[in-house]
């Protein structure tokens, strides 16, 4: 079992805020998921290739030709906020 | 204490400037109305999907060959996940343990001819991040960033290097170097004032003859390779005066003030450094087919590095002619053509010395000029066969820069050809003859008023002789040499 600590880290780094009740939840669920893994682990895994994808494709590349992409208006038409055909975020540094 | 050896490694960013982003069709740009090369992927809206741009990929291959660099017969792409707003889906979509291009070497020469090995560790393909703008919100600069993603998603190589260097000084020439081999590929604009290439430094300093590692720091952002040696000179400074005074070096990541010669030290983002790698499930492998590698490889242009030693050694030009020349492809194409045709070394010296500052008062590069490559082998010509003197063969030049006609048309049209010896040691007499004071300190031994005879031989000539040899006839007929 994961420990709180780990689970607030977690949260942290995903922007996830969990009350004290979903913290346990996720606690619980983090943890199944990692005694999976572990599970695995445990296996002889020895010549069996990792798998990153399962279905069988490689090299799908697309041609280096431009596209016509969206208008200065519809690209910012869900920004919460525009200055001078920006979006406007909160500021970072 | 014993003394400490500087250990820098460096990455670099180069945007590929190719015709669509990494990810998806919008065309990258510089300097466009912000937001105007975006589209649902590169602005992360829901459900869409990235494809890899080949050519991004082409370019990619490339850089690896020429860095010497394994090409992996199958690499992919992973996240790095962190939240920015530069970054729309809150991960970059870059490679990780399977890079395209693994390790390599890179060869850079120093001013002495010495060589400067640097090992390349990886260079990988990923997407760039948005412009992101502090302080121009609306709210009077005070709380607001702005975003323009018109940059977001723009191809990019990250090459990453050993820490093999050893001084601020190579590390600039390896990063100079580096930069002109880029343009040879054609790969890049690599212009690090715009941004298209970009380099951090990973500076830290040890006990010399020590194998393990000091803690390092992370100089970033510089944005010519001037500031980016002064800011590794200032850091290795920094961090000698922090050991010899007891301290330790913090991991952190620093910046260098032009201005002030100052490092600081950037805040430190919490947790920063837990990307999350993992595979990206848009993406499948990219497996380039090796007889494609190997056309690529048969396809690499000749290097400017190689191609520098070769000038020294097989043409005959010193390091620094060789490194002129090599400035460009289009310089290097152009004396090549010249020197197929006339004495290589006479050609550097002519491109690299009078043709460049007399175009340069016009703003125009020898290839953009009237002047062509076999204009200049023809005025090296006319030099070797004494046709024309060193002052006329200037003034024939500026007449080729004017006219595009070829030298010896322009010797003819404006009468600069060599006078015949005859004429010459009949005007030297006339000027020996009407100047006897200079003559007389000619004859006491002071050697500075030869000059003064020169000058009016010219004036006479019209720069239609020889300095050395009005010289000699100056002296047969005051000294009787
Ligand atoms: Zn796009």
């Amino acid at each position: 079992m994961i420990d709180d600590t780990t689970v607030r880290h977690v949260a942290r780094l995903a922007r996830l805020r969990l009350d004290d009740a979903e913290e346990q939840v996720m606690r619980e669920e983090l943890s199944g998921i990692l005694e999976h893994i572990d599970a695995i682990r445990a296996m002889d895994l020895d010549g069996v290739p990792p798998t990153t994808h399962v279905i069988e494709l490689e090299n799908v590349l697309r041609a280096d030709e431009p596209r016509q992409g969206l208008s200065q208006e519809d690209a910012l038409r869900e920004a919460r906020a525009v200055v001078d055909g920006s979006f406007e975020v909160p500021r970072m540094d | 204490m014993s003394d400490l050896e500087p250990v820098i490694g460096v990455e670099i960013h180069v945007q590929l400037s190719t015709r669509t982003k990494m990810f998806c069709g919008c065309a990258p740009s510089f300097g466009d109305a912000p937001n105007t090369h975006t589209c649902p992927v590169c602005l992360a809206h829901p459900g869409v999907l990235p494809v890899v741009n080949g050519e991004a990929v082409r370019r990619a291959l490339i850089i690896g060959l020429a860095l010497g660099c394994e090409i992996a017969p199958r690499s992919i792409f992973h996240r790095k996940n962190y939240f920015y707003p530069d970054l729309p889906k809150a991960y970059q979509i870059s490679q990780f343990d399977i890079p395209i291009c693994g390790r390599g070497e890179f060869t850079a020469i120093r001013e002495d001819g010495s060589e400067l090995k640097v090992g390349i560790t990886r260079a990988h393909l990923e997407e760039d991040a948005a412009k992101l703008t502090h302080g121009g919100g609306r709210r009077a600069g005070a709380d607001g960033s702005v975003v323009d993603f018109n940059r977001g998603g723009t191809p990019l190589v990250e090459i990453v290097t050993e820490p093999d260097l050893r001084s601020a000084a190579d590390t600039a020439i390896f990063l100079r170097q580096l930069r002109q081999t880029l343009l040879f590929l054609g790969v890049s604009d690599c212009s690090m004032e715009e941004g298209s290439m970009r380099a951090d430094a990973n500076v830290s300093v040890r006990p010399v003859g020590s194998q393990t590692l000091g803690v390092k720091t992370e100089l970033k952002n510089m944005n010519s390779f001037r500031f980016l040696e002064r800011g590794v000179e200032a850091e290795i400074a920094r961090q000698r005066e922090i050991i010899a005074s007891g301290g330790h070096v913090q991991q952190e990541t620093v910046h260098y003030e032009p201005d002030t010669g100052h490092i600081t030290s950037l805040r430190s983002k919490e947790e920063s450094h837990d990307y999350r790698y993992f595979p990206e499930p848009d993406l499948v492998p990219v497996a380039p087919d090796p007889a494609w590698v190997e056309r690529l490889r048969s396809e690499q242009p000749e290097l400017p590095i190689p191609l520098r030693r070769r000038l020294v050694v097989e043409m005959g030009l010193t390091q620094e002619d060789a490194e002129v020349i090599t400035g460009s492809p289009e310089l290097v194409a152009y004396f090549m053509e010249a020197a197929g045709l006339a004495d290589p070394k006479s050609c550097a010296n002519w491109i690299r010395g009078e043709l460049r500052a007399q175009l340069r008062e016009l703003g125009q590069e020898p290839w953009e000029s009237n002047v062509t490559p076999a204009h200049v082998a023809a005025l090296v010509g006319l030099l070797a066969d004494g046709t024309v003197s060193v002052p006329a063969a200037k003034e024939v030049l500026a007449g080729v820069i004017e006219t595009g006609d070829d030298p010896a048309t322009v010797v003819e049209a404006r009468g600069l050809g060599q006078m015949d010896a005859g004429d010459l040691s009949a005007i030297i007499g006339e000027i020996v003859n009407a100047n006897p004071d200079q003559a007389q300190q000619l004859r006491d031994g002071k050697d500075k008023v030869m000059g003064f005879f020169v000058g009016q031989a010219m004036k006479r000539t019209g720069g239609r002789a020889e300095p050395q040899a009005v010289q000699a006839l100056v002296r047969a007929a005051v000294l009787g040499e």
